[in-house]
């Protein structure tokens, strides 16, 4: 086992054990908090895969971005003062069964393939390769994602004021 | 078993999947719902990354991944303004007590 399996081990820790706290808390800020520590432990995966610019995306958007307003829309959308932020579960046996059996139907899949894994370079910075890849190959899917982010922020600000 | 590999990453993958499937099922809130999207669309990205260094796709599934976290981005606003609409309609967000359509 070297230093990489290790902080490997770490991080996957870290994203599996929030993410269960996630789904299974029943305190729904509670749930907001683990979620942050599983965008953590998902941009340590991102690192130990080589891609430096993709962790530090999902840490600004993720973190930065989707989490506050997960966390503003629980504000919004509970009367704090009074009443207690809990949510119920629906169907939970059942949930469990039929999703234990999916994963494990995909996990025992994923272990027994024999997967061709090509050797691959060692990791180098990425940011500037994307950067060029986004305005050249792909710059046609880059700006009709800008104009998707502008109508969806429009959009959500006109329907959140009505 | 223990040297980390392609396999590992993928069943990191399947175990968020499957704990993100489970929240979107089971939970009532529908801001919960939306934080098992989040898990779910985690989960995808990591599979793309970790296609793209085992099978040596050079960068292009680091591009997809970086599409998808916009494309969450933008589903997190709208999804949001739709919640606080219907919180302030019915002063509810149940996701099994919205049925007022169905009637």
């Amino acid at each position: 086992m070297t230093v990489y399996d290790i902080i490997f081990y770490l991080f996957a820790a870290v994203t599996l054990i929030s993410g269960f706290f996630v789904v299974t808390n029943r305190n729904i800020v509670h749930s907001a908090f683990f979620l942050l520590f599983t965008f953590f432990g998902v941009a340590g995966i991102y690192v130990m895969l080589g891609a430096d610019f993709i962790a530090i995306v999902q840490l600004i958007v993720y973190v930065g971005g989707i989490l506050i307003l997960i966390l503003f829309g629980v504000m919004l959308t509970n009367n704090i003062v009074n009443v207690e932020i809990k949510t119920g579960t629906i169907h939970a046996l059942p949930a469990s069964i039929v999703l234990g059996l999916f994963a494990g139907a995909i996990g025992a899949a994923v272990l027994n393939t024999n997967w061709k894994v090509v050797e691959s370079p060692d990791p180098v910075p990425t940011t500037a390769a994307i950067g060029s890849m986004l305005i050249n190959e792909y710059a046609l899917i880059f700006e009709l994602l800008g104009i998707l982010l502008l109508i969806a922020l429009i959009g959500a600000a006109s329907m959140a004021r009505r | 078993m223990l040297n980390v590999g392609l396999t590992h990453f993928l069943v990191i993958s399947v175990t968020l999947f499957s704990f993100g499937m489970y929240g979107v099922i089971t939970r009532k809130n529908a801001v919960m719902v939306l934080m098992g999207i989040e898990l779910i669309l985690n989960s995808a990205n990591i599979n793309f990354i970790a296609f793209a260094k085992f099978g040596n796709y050079g960068l292009q599934g680091q591009i997809i991944a970086l599409f998808v976290i916009v494309l969450a981005a933008a589903e997190a606003a709208i999804a949001l303004a739709i919640v606080i609409n219907i919180y302030k309609t019915i002063t509810n967000i149940n996701v099994d007590e919205i049925d007022s359509l169905r009637d």
